[in-house]
């Protein structure tokens, strides 16, 4: 569904990627781990087209998207719930969710995922009038995902959505995210610093280390390595 | 009392003005972070094209005098178009500079603005009529001539500028409140990345931020046009108000805005009316000195909310 062949991307003169390939097939839950400034955000941006890599090419159902605007990308079926959450903090729940759809056009379709968000996110439902930067940072992180999911994508990039969770908040987080995969067949690319929770829900696991994909494998197999368990799993 | 009613009535009418040009300018701080000194010699150089339409001459021809109200009408559609080129051409080149940068170059369309009307009409100021009357079921609106209501007289102008500036205030409100534009509108002033991430096109959101604001700075410009005559300084102590208006309302708040230029208004009249000597027993102090004491308030009002009345410090939790 996703591909990404050689991408190398800067921020201004500072390199950020040096040649990142990886693949995430349709229906499946592909993470992507690493230590801070490893270029994981980065690698979500260029897909999601806030930046354009400098060589190399991103493929989405077979068609480059790496010289499109991230404007364009989105009715694509890309969506991404980017690092921090940026929420539209003075709108309220419903017009943040509201917003998500925005590209969208059919009203029973937008009505229909609304039920669906607040069916993963009941706390949302009852919090719909209240402004979103008022809202707890677990609850802030389900809106932020609820409102990628208004855009009703194929492909969802989630960025660290355990970022300053609490443990149990994070746990019922990545549940929802494993249902959101396996009942609406959303495939997700999961960028994450929490490595075991990461590992535990999804099938293949990338490392990226200053730049470059360091390992590749499954996630069973990533578990067992002894260097991901060294460095990231602590134990 | 009776003066008093009457003077908070005319204050109210003047005030509306100031609350709109502080609209204009709140309304693009807002979803562009530029302030825009220009707004007032926008409005004003838009009040020059609807008095060309219906005085009979535009663009050195003659052509078939306009009926108040199409003239009116085709300013805003006109004004729109200048305020969206404005952004593309003008301001989206220095888009994200330092603010300084974009305050000088919306200080030199307030020159080039001034600068072409004087070039175009000439300085000697011209009457602008108000808007003529109108006959509903009985009652005259607009035209010459006062309303009665019981205790005080209201003018058909005065009564104009409050309706009309209530109208396009409750018109903006129902837009972005209720319109998917008008919440991406405020969803790109809150947080531009992410309104990319949403699909929604940023730069045609300013653009449209400019039209609307150049808009209803438009309307401001034809309302006052007649109290305080058509030339190219016009503008000059109204978008002095306005801006106290909007500092004093919050820069970020509309309906601050508004309530701003009322209270401006308001405070306008009554310190021109009972400040001569007659009033106050000394004769230091005078109406003269209406512009000073309006901006005291605000000073004051400032010292204990420096968000102004309305504006707000965003509330986040992280």
């Amino acid at each position: 569904m996703l591909r990404l062949t050689d991408v190398h991307a800067a921020y201004g003169p500072i390199l950020a990627l040096h040649g990142v390939s990886l693949e995430v097939p349709t229906g499946s839950i592909v993470t992507l781990l690493g230590p801070n400034g490893a270029g994981k955000t980065t690698t979500l941006r260029v897909v999601s087209g806030l930046l354009h890599p400098s060589s190399g090419t991103v493929e989405f159902e077979g068609r480059r998207i790496d010289r499109m605007a991230a404007e364009a990308i989105v009715s694509l079926g890309v969506s991404q719930v980017p690092e921090n959450r940026q929420l539209f903090a003075e709108l309220t729940v419903l017009e943040n969710l509201r917003l998500g759809a925005y590209i969208r056009r059919d009203r029973n379709g937008i009505k229909q995922d609304m039920e669906q968000v607040f069916h993963y996110f009941p706390i949302l439902h009852d919090r719909q009038k209240q402004v979103a930067g008022t809202l707890s940072g677990g609850e802030q992180q389900m809106l932020a995902i609820g409102r990628g999911l208004m855009a009703r994508p194929r492909l969802l990039l989630l960025d660290e959505p355990s970022m300053g969770l609490a443990p149990l908040v994070t746990r019922e987080i990545f549940e929802i995210v494993k249902s959101i995969n396996q009942k609406q067949k959303v495939t997700i690319l999961l960028v994450e610093q929490n490595a075991s929770l990461a590992l535990a829900i999804a099938e293949h696991g990338y490392v990226l280390e200053t730049g470059r994909i360091a390992l590749s494998d499954t996630c069973a197999n990533l578990q067992r390595s002894e260097a991901v368990r060294r460095s990231y799993l602590g134990y | 009392m009776e003066l008093l009613l009457q003077q908070v009535m005319t204050g109210l009418a003047t005030g509306s003005v100031y609350g709109l040009v502080a609209l204009a300018i709140v309304l693009i701080y807002r979803s562009t972070d530029v302030i825009n000194f220009a707004q007032g010699q926008m409005a004003m150089f838009t009040t020059f094209f609807a008095w060309m339409l219906f005085d009979g001459s535009f663009l050195g021809r003659h052509i078939h005098p306009l009926h108040f109200w199409i003239a009116f009408t085709l300013t805003l559609v006109f004004a729109s178009i200048m305020g969206a080129l404005l952004e593309r051409i003008v301001i989206r080149p220095v888009e994200g500079r330092p603010i300084l940068t974009i305050v000088i170059v919306t200080l030199g369309l307030f020159a080039i603005f001034e600068n072409l009307a004087t070039w175009s009409w000439g300085g000697i100021p011209k009457a602008f009529p108000p808007p003529p009357e109108i006959h509903v079921s009985g009652i005259t609106f607009f035209g010459d001539g006062a309303l009665d209501i019981g205790p005080t007289v209201i003018s058909y102008h005065d009564l104009t500028i409050m309706v009309v500036a209530v109208g396009i205030m409750i018109a903006l409100y129902a837009f972005f409140q209720y319109t998917p534009v008008g919440l991406a509108m405020r969803g790109t002033a809150q947080n531009s990345v992410a309104a990319r991430l949403m699909g929604i096109r940023v730069g045609n959101m300013l653009t449209l931020g400019w039209a609307l604001s150049a808009l209803v700075g438009a309307v401001g410009g034809m309302l006052i046009a007649p109290l305080v005559l058509l030339q190219p300084p016009m503008m000059l102590g109204v978008l002095l108000y306005a801006f106290a208006a909007a500092v004093l309302g919050g820069m970020d708040s509309p309906p601050g805005a508004v309530v701003g230029g009322l209270t401006l208004g308001i405070v306008e009249n009554l310190v021109g009316t009972y400040t001569t000597e007659e009033y106050i027993g000394v004769d230091w102090f005078g109406p003269e000195l209406k512009l000073t004491a309006a901006l005291l308030i605000i000073v004051l009002v400032l010292l204990i909310r420096p968000t102004g009345l309305f504006g707000r410090r965003a509330l986040r939790r992280v």
